[in-house]
């Protein structure tokens, strides 16, 4: 089966996400933010961008697109969901995901390789991996600062929600190491069930080594493989 | 008739914007200053001549979408 790779107005990583899928075997396609229907689909991928020009907030309008009844509908029966980045926003002012991210600590840009560190492998982006992997991996965000009240922030701490944090090249998790403020290094989360997990840094843009690195794949290879066994779930749930 | 929803961030999240700014303040002489926190406006013009049930439309509108509840607190007046 085939994974849809949401294309909102102002989206610009769809055609990464789709090479980089496909170098990973899996059949992926572009869809448009006004379909309703992804029932034909064994996963969804939100990738990077501007949806909707990031106007009111990052992912405040995208939420409300006609495609995010149906991406909530497959969140709810398990399907693995990814957001990527501007994704990550999305899925988090859909409430998917608990918190939010704002501007980065020092108001910049960030556009550079930086280091993850493996938490948790319950999740659909980390299920390929070993915790305390680190992984290098591009970040390109202005608003990848994540922020979650007291409450939520808790929660996915102590539930081991937290799937990745930034680390330096070495695995440590510092301050110094953190390139955007966010709370506590993460700088990817997923739901308690893992079939929804977003992630800041674009792993998509780490899938060859002739672009640096190809880190990426240990993250979109278990997303990939979710997608098969979620594909396999549903076709017997049919027959 | 016209209102203004005013956003702000919850106490106590960070605030990149509001930090920047009181270090610049600070720095230009204003050491009074104890606290800078950024939000935004914004001014909607309703067509309605009852403003009970404007002000709970624009009420239901910050829930739905303006406002973010995990991290902005809004309030409404009327302007116009």
């Amino acid at each position: 089966m085939t994974i849809a790779v949401v294309v909102f107005p102002g989206t610009n990583c769809e055609h990464d996400a789709v090479h980089a899928l496909t170098l990973l075997g899996a059949d992926a396609e572009l869809v448009w933010h006004r379909e309703t229907d992804l029932d034909d689909f064994s996963g969804i991928v939100l990738p990077g961008g501007f949806a909707h020009g990031d106007y009111l907030r990052t992912g405040a309008i995208a939420r409300f697109s006609p495609v995010m009844a149906a991406v909530t509908e497959a969140a709810d029966t398990g399907k693995p969901v990814l957001g990527i980045c501007n994704g990550f926003q999305i899925l988090c002012e859909a409430g998917l995901l608990p918190g939010a991210l704002i501007a980065n600590r020092d108001l910049a840009f960030i556009c550079k390789p930086i280091h993850v560190r493996v938490e948790s492998t319950n999740s659909i982006l980390t299920s390929a991996a070993t915790v305390g992997d680190v992984l290098r991996i591009p970040l390109n965000s202005y608003e990848g600062n994540y922020i979650a009240p007291p409450q939520d922030l808790a929660t996915i701490e102590t539930g081991g929600l937290v799937t990745l944090r930034y680390c330096d090249e070495n695995g440590d998790v510092s301050d110094l190491a953190n390139p955007n403020g966010s709370t506590n290094n993460i700088a990817g989360i997923s739901n308690a069930r893992g079939n929804v997990a977003a992630v800041m840094p674009h792993p998509e843009r780490a899938a060859e080594l002739i672009l640096g690195s190809d880190d990426g794949r240990r993250l979109l290879e278990g997303f990939v493989a979710a997608t098969k066994t979620s594909s396999q779930t549903n076709s017997v749930a049919a027959s | 008739m016209k209102f203004r929803i005013t956003i702000e961030r919850k106490p106590g999240l960070a605030d990149p914007e509001g930090k920047a700014t009181i270090r610049s303040l600070h720095d230009l002489g204003y050491t009074d200053v104890q606290h800078v926190s950024f939000g935004r406006a914004i001014v909607l013009d309703i067509d309605s001549t009852d403003e009970t049930a404007a002000l709970d439309e624009v009420d239901a509108m910050c829930q739905q979408l303006l406002a973010n509840p995990v991290m902005e607190s809004y309030r409404i007046e009327r302007i116009g």
